[in-house]
């Protein structure tokens, strides 16, 4: 790791870590990269910012060797190179920690440690270097642990160990806190910290501006494959940021007012649900309602039983008795034994976690995929029979609505952004003017323009006398659109709380504080980023 | 009296549990590396007919054995360029790769139906060979003890070398081992190319031991009872070696059954090999962590995409 080649003063500040000049890449006709010029500095806190698809992981990923740059070049403490793969960047002293996808959930947390080494240790020497060095940064690890056993936080601490066994000089973390609890994103910028003061360069995505200014020092944004700023944090507002990123003014989505009514709409009493499967969370007999008019937020860490709530709302699944408890109620009407379908026509509308191959059929069009939730709309299908002009112009009505920018006028469904997608299946329920609209992690993966469109229908729907219940590992989502909070954590939901009336911090000890955690906590799923 | 005939027919179940072995052992291989390749039954012909006609030409068993191990990699050859090089849909592709294999075997073989070949001689080992029951362990042939060694060094290649990890790795998410620098699709090929080899063995154990001459596809569903033992045992190699033992030994008593007129209908007793091989299995890989030793990306294709 220190044989960098002696140029004029390798070692001086002046020189940058790692350095790009004119980086392009191009995927067809798109231009993912174009003409990218970046620095970082040993020890510096460096954030790369933009939207989805501003080329942030296509410029990683060059700097990594997973892609090679079509034009331009990466220096090395000053030294021109060329990545051709990760062992090679590994090698040279650069660790990324992904953002969901580069752990084998079968394997142990040994086995996956290895599997980023040369293989020159035993399997008990490096068991000793991974309990060594997790202690030492105080997240501590058990090498025989399985991956699928540990909780998404627990997963993150098995990449960072990993890189840090490779002693890097640039540590690059893609999204690293979307997934975190506030208390273990505050424990990951201590670690982080504290590698940069002992000289290590840390690369850190993410697009939550707030975080970018509490850790960083210097960021480069990226909008549309070009670079279009590099500022300083700190002389930086949030909003100053989001307007670099976005490239236009952010609207406010403007203060909620309390809703006047006190009519209940929806309510769900004593729904419990044992552990089916070896991964499940049980829920122990979660009770909640929502008045109209208002957006109830249910907060927790992915792996809580949020699926498992999910289900039981929809009624994906459904209690094989309905006693006295286990009730699922809009107004006064039962809803309990009730399908999917039949819940659709009460009065509630659904809109899933994974937009791709649950809230829509990806090889579908959009017009399809508006009939499958849709069908009960004016005319589109009569005697069984789909009338295509109708569900067409259903689609696009959708589409223009909700601002979803297509290639085409009715695309698959698998053709769109992920920020696009979401719109679309949002929107294709919204529209409905649904009583009760239940969703789950409305905007994740979703970029900022989309994001504060989303939110913005969401708090229309409510202004409108709807009741929303949104299920959201995004405590910023849950306290600028919710009127009442509620945690779920390890199957338990919390007692709802105003939310004008609690801290981040508050639900964060919540959402974090485990009396009877297993310490099993099931991991998120994998999404595909978009 | 009792003795000597348990003893035989000790030694007829493992002999008929080899082909199994070595056919199943492999598509573990292909499958832990994420390649589900449905063509056993094909390539296990392939094997058996390459052997005999080896043998047959040669006058030499020991080279019938490499012949049959070499047509059943070619044939996989053929699978691994369609789906790792082409990204052909793996299901489909395995799927015509048997019908291929019994098609093409069934021709090459044509010429050889009514000759026969010295077989593969049992290797006896003094004295022990001559204890009761244990003996029966120890007057197999070569290529039987070779398949008891390549088990064991599957499975320790699987499970304790970096090879063997990355191998899994590959097989539980192509993603991330890409992502880790690890060539995804060299990996495969080799599983591949190694798991044809095995069926090819195991095909040619049929002519080379079991019935020392050729028919047309007389493999009888071995290669499919293979790719069902590698899945009701886990991707477990030591696993499917037991249970192709017990299929082995229920077929050897159906027939023993046979034999001796006992009341049952002899297609039920056809049947039974596979029914209590799968029934045995299922029983045992409910629950626990059996799933487990699935390979998450068993049947998908990888592709370099950004």
């Amino acid at each position: 790791m220190t044989k960098a080649p002696r140029k004029l003063n390798p070692k001086s500040k002046d020189t940058p870590l790692l350095a790009s000049y004119g980086m392009t890449k191009s995927f067809g006709d798109l231009v993912a990269n174009q003409d990218i010029n970046f620095s970082i500095y040993p020890g510096e806190l460096h954030a790369l910012l933009g939207e989805n698809g501003a080329g942030k992981s296509t410029f990683i990923k060059m700097a990594y060797g997973l892609l090679q740059p079509d034009q331009g070049y990466l220096e090395w403490r000053g030294e021109r190179i060329t990545v051709t793969n990760p062992q090679q960047a590994r090698a040279m002293g650069i660790g990324m920690v992904f953002q969901h996808f580069s752990l084998f959930e079968a394997l142990t947390v040994a086995e996956n440690i290895a599997l980023a080494l040369p293989p020159d240790f035993t399997r008990q020497k490096l068991s000793q270097m991974i309990k060594t060095k997790s202690a030492e940064y105080g997240i501590p690890l058990n090498p025989d642990s399985i991956i699928a056993d540990l909780s998404v936080g627990q997963q993150q601490r098995v990449e960072i160990v990993r890189c840090l066994l490779q002693n890097p000089s640039l540590l690059i973390m893609d999204e690293p806190t979307s997934v975190l609890t506030p208390q273990e994103t505050d424990q990951l910028f201590q670690v982080l910290k504290r590698l940069a003061k002992q000289g290590c360069a840390v690369l850190f995505i993410s697009h939550k501006l707030d975080e970018i200014k509490q850790l960083t020092t210097r960021a480069t944004i990226l909008r549309g494959g070009i670079k279009v700023a590099e500022v300083k944090t700190k002389d930086q507002s949030t909003r100053q940021l989001a307007e670099l990123m976005i490239g236009a003014k952010v609207k406010e989505i403007g203060t909620l007012s309390t809703p006047k009514s006190s009519k209940t709409l929806f309510s769900v009493s004593g729904l419990s649900r044992s552990a089916e499967g070896p991964f499940d969370i049980a829920l122990k007999d979660i009770s909640f309602s929502v008045k109209a008019g208002e957006i109830l937020g249910i907060a927790g860490i992915a792996g809580n039983g949020q699926s498992e709530l999910m289900a039981a709302l929809t009624g994906e699944w459904r209690p094989a008795s309905a006693a006295g408890v286990n009730k699922i109620m809009i107004g006064a009407a039962d809803m309990t034994p009730l399908v999917p379908a039949a819940r659709r026509r009460a009065g509630l509308a659904f809109i899933p976690e994974e937009r791709n191959g649950h809230a829509a059929v990806p090889s579908m069009t959009l017009s399809e995929n508006a009939l499958l939730t849709g069908y009960d709309q004016a005319d589109v299908v009569r005697r069984g029979i789909i009338n295509h002009d109708n569900t067409l112009a259903m689609a696009r009505h959708i589409s223009k609505t909700f601002d979803v920018r297509q290639p085409s006028d009715d695309p698959l469904a698998s053709s769109l952004s992920g920020g696009n997608l979401q719109k679309f299946v949002v929107g294709r329920e919204i529209i409905k003017s649904p009583q009760v609209l239940i969703v789950s992690q409305p905007t994740w993966g979703v970029d900022i323009g989309a994001t504060q469109f989303i939110r913005t229908a969401m708090a229309n729907l409510a202004k409108q006398g709807s009741a929303v219940i949104m299920i959201s590992q995004d405590l910023e989502e849950i306290f600028q659109i919710a009127h009442h909070i509620a945690v779920l954590n390890n199957g338990q939901l919390s007692e709802t709380l105003k939310v004008d009336d609690v801290t981040p911090e508050h639900i964060g000890l919540l959402m974090g504080e485990s009396p009877t955690r297993s310490g099993k906590a099931r991991s998120g799923k994998a999404r595909v980023s978009s | 009296m009792g003795l000597v005939m348990a003893d035989e027919l000790l030694l007829a179940i493992l002999l008929t549990s080899v082909p199994l072995i070595l056919a199943a052992t492999g598509e573990l291989v292909a499958e832990k590396s994420g390649v589900l390749n449905l063509g056993v039954e094909g390539m296990m012909l392939m094997g058996a007919v390459a052997a005999f006609g080896v043998a047959s030409l040669t006058g030499s068993p020991y080279l019938g054995i490499l012949g049959g191990g070499l047509a059943g990699l070619l044939i996989s050859l053929i699978f691994a360029v369609f789906v790792l090089g082409l990204a052909t849909n793996q299901v489909a592709t395995g799927l015509a790769l048997t019908i291929f294999g019994t098609g093409l075997s069934g021709l090459i073989g044509a010429p050889l139906v009514g000759q026969s070949i010295d077989g593969l001689p049992s290797l006896i080992i003094p004295w022990i060979s001559d204890i009761p029951m244990i003996g029966a362990f120890f007057r197999l042939d070569f290529l039987a003890y070779l398949a008891v060694v390549l088990v064991g060094l599957t499975a320790y290649v699987l499970n304790h070398t970096q090879f063997g990890l990355v191998l899994r790795a590959v097989g539980i998410n192509h993603d991330s081992a890409h992502a880790l620098g690890y060539p995804v699709l060299r990996v495969r090929f080799m599983a591949v190319l190694f798991g044809g080899f095995m069926a090819g063995l195991g095909g040619g154990y049929l002519p080379l031991v079991l019935t020392p001459h050729w028919a047309e596809g007389m493999t009888s569903g071995r290669g499919w009872i293979a790719l069902a033992l590698v899945v009701f045992a886990s991707w477990r190699p030591w696993r499917v070696t037991a249970g192709a033992i017990l299929f082995g030994g229920i077929t050897i008593m159906q027939l023993v059954g046979q034999a001796r007129g006992w009341a049952v209908p002899s297609q039920f007793l056809s049947m039974l090999p596979y029914f209590a091989t799968i029934v045995v299995l299922v029983l045992i890989s409910r629950g626990g962590r059996a799933q487990f030793g699935a390979p998450a990306h068993l049947g998908k294709n990888f592709l370099i995409t950004r």
